[in-house]
């Protein structure tokens, strides 16, 4: 982790989105697919709190002109600050963090599945991937066409990808989870990588459990520091050993999880919390296969 | 002349004035290099319980104008844990621990105390009265001043180090609970603990936070603590008062110093600029430089009040 004063080199539009590009050797050197950068707002607004980023694109170019992208939604505070920011501005980064996706060993097939600006990370990961050799297909939603994030893109990265919206101005008609079956049956997928909402991360989750195909999933959760210290961005992961479960930080322990081991009831609010001791018999899981 | 950043709290002495708040440094385990350690004055450590606490379910922070809310709950590791794991950590990079004494019940903060005051490295006990009673139905230990005096007593009167309390700024007589906290054996006050708060999301007609009432912190409540401090320090003038509420620059810390505090905690700007205490540090030995003194013990409660102007409307 290290916190660079970073050069804005691009800044432009993307579709629904924004996108900036930074010149950070020091980070981009050492991010992987799935890790995410802090971007600290100005002085003197009204907002106070870095705003996170996961990466879109890490160039190294032998370490010294290595360059970060990365892509958010425009609206809200901070944002919005954000999406003024133009090139050559400087911006206070703090970066690589997280924990990243893990590429499976021996596994070939996997499958990339997105909503909305949530695919800007698969296209990191699916790069990293297929320089390992690995095939790559994508699954990729949005309510509206509009919110599609770089559809021909994906076309040119991926073996296969298939558009869901929920209004069918683009691809399918519906979710991602709609499909989710016939395109694992199609694409022969024998690993699975998600980064959407909290209720469809939860239905691919129970998807991959009944099917058994390894999965990891980059969660998001309400995060104030980013680095360790405040324990805002907690979710609730079962221990390997079963023997109980803990609040773990996103920012630091994640916000790669494997599916299996996040608790869905409790972390999603189902089921009453502060329950003073933990309910016993959680299942043993498997880590990642490696 | 030379000035010198160290400050002494009627004995009790911190290299400089500028201390991390609780809450904001997690317990010692996993602080990033980032936070440079050894440039701090001390480290108010997240409130302890005595066995491990999950904390509560989130959301557990909203970002509101110029502040943040947070209802993270006591997630922390345990007493035990602290002591056998986190402190070791601590007292390696050579900063004074102040350990923040927390519980459900009077007996767990007994245990707590007494786990933890004298272990090499702690330097005081700062008591969170801001946790639920679970002796009184989950009210806050500061719903009641008896049960808080009651509370700061307990501990005060088992510890061999210095006891400060951590007092909300929202007491019906915050001035009358210091001094009966005082009387009861605490050392020094710590002011102010965050406010109670919520923040709500009108589109989806709930709450921000999955704990709906949580704590207001950051620059938003700089001046109900700049208040407090002033408030109790002038009637407890002897007393050591830490001040904490926004603190985020060297200007902030020397407002705090001069209405009365001892030294500062600085919370929520560590959370977004990591070595913000360094900067505050140098400013204020700027400031000490440039109007001539000494030490920030010269600055303390040496705020004047405004003349009023007579005749003018």
């Amino acid at each position: 982790m290290r916190r660079v004063r970073a050069e804005v080199l691009n800044a432009k539009r993307v579709g629904a989105y924004h996108s900036i590009t930074i010149v950070a050797p020091e980070v981009a050197e050492r991010v992987r697919p799935g890790q995410f950068v802090s971007v600290a707002m100005p002085e003197g607004r009204t907002f106070l709190l870095r705003r996170h980023f996961s990466i879109h694109q890490a160039s190294r170019r032998g370490g010294w002109a290595g360059t970060l992208e990365f892509v958010f939604d425009p609206r809200g505070p901070g944002s919005s600050w954000l999406a003024e920011v133009k090139a050559h501005q400087f911006l206070d980064v703090i970066g690589p963090l997280g924990k990243a996706f893990a590429y499976p060993a021996k596994l070939t097939t996997c499958l990339l599945v997105a909503e909305g600006h949530g695919s800007a990370p698969m296209f990191f990961l699916g790069q990293e991937l297929l320089a390992r050799g690995k095939r790559v297909d994508m699954l990729v939603g949005a309510e509206t066409q509009e919110l599609v994030f770089k559809p021909i893109e994906g076309k040119r990265l991926a073996q296969t990808i298939v558009i869901t919206t929920e209004d069918g101005s683009l691809g399918e008609t519906g979710g991602v989870i709609d499909v989710l079956p016939q395109v694992v049956e199609s694409t022969g997928a024998q690993v699975i990588y998600a980064a959407t909402g909290r209720q469809t991360l939860r239905r691919i989750s129970e998807f991959c459990t009944q099917r058994r195909i390894p999965s990891q999933v980059a969660v998001e959760e309400e995060m104030a520091c980013g680095i360790g210290l405040c324990f805002t961005c907690t979710v609730p992961v079962i221990r390997k050993d079963g023997s109980g479960y803990d609040n773990l930080r996103a920012c630091i322990d994640g916000p790669v999880f494997n599916p299996a081991r996040i608790l869905w009831d409790r972390w999603m609010g189902e089921e009453p919390h502060m329950v003073a001791t933990p309910p016993e018999g959680f299942p043993v899981v498997k880590t990642w296969p490696g | 002349m030379r000035s010198n950043l160290a400050v002494d709290l009627q004995g009790l002495r911190f290299p400089q004035p500028v201390l991390a708040a609780s809450g904001c440094l997690a317990t010692g385990h996993d602080v990033p290099a980032l936070v440079d350690l050894h440039k701090l004055g001390g480290v108010v450590t997240r409130s302890l319980t005595f066995g491990p606490s999950k904390g509560w379910a989130t959301p557990r922070s909203a970002e509101t104008p110029s502040g943040l809310l947070t209802a993270v709950g006591l997630q922390n590791p345990g007493a035990l844990a602290f002591v056998e794991e986190d402190l070791p950590r601590l007292v390696k990079a050579g900063v004074p621990v102040v350990a923040s004494v927390a519980g459900a019940s009077l007996g767990e903060y007994v245990n707590v105390a007494s786990t933890v005051h004298l272990k090499p490295g702690v330097v005081a006990l700062e008591v969170c009265v801001s946790c639920p009673d679970d002796e009184r139905g989950g009210e806050p230990f500061y719903a009641r001043p008896e049960r808080l005096t009651e509370i700061v007593g307990a501990v005060a009167r088992l510890s061999r180090v210095p006891v400060f309390a951590k007092l909300p700024p929202l007491l019906p007589g915050l001035v009358e609970t210091a001094q009966a906290c005082v009387r009861a054996g605490a050392f020094g006050l710590t002011l102010i603990d965050a406010v109670p708060a919520l923040a709500v999301d009108p589109q989806r007609l709930r709450t921000r936070t999955a704990t709906p009432v949580g704590g207001l912190s950051g620059p938003a409540i700089k001046p109900v603590a700049l208040a407090a401090v002033y408030q109790v320090s002038r009637v407890l003038p002897d007393v050591p008062v830490m001040g904490v509420g926004g603190i985020a620059s060297g200007e902030d810390a020397i407002e705090f110093l001069l209405a009365g505090a001892w030294a500062v905690q600085v919370g929520t700007a560590l959370l977004v600029d990591p070595s913000v205490h360094v900067e505050i540090a140098e400013g204020i030995m700027r400031y000490l430089k440039e109007k001539g003194f000494a030490s920030p013990d010269e600055l303390r409660g040496r705020v004047r009040v405004r003349d009023a102007k007579i005749g003018s409307a």
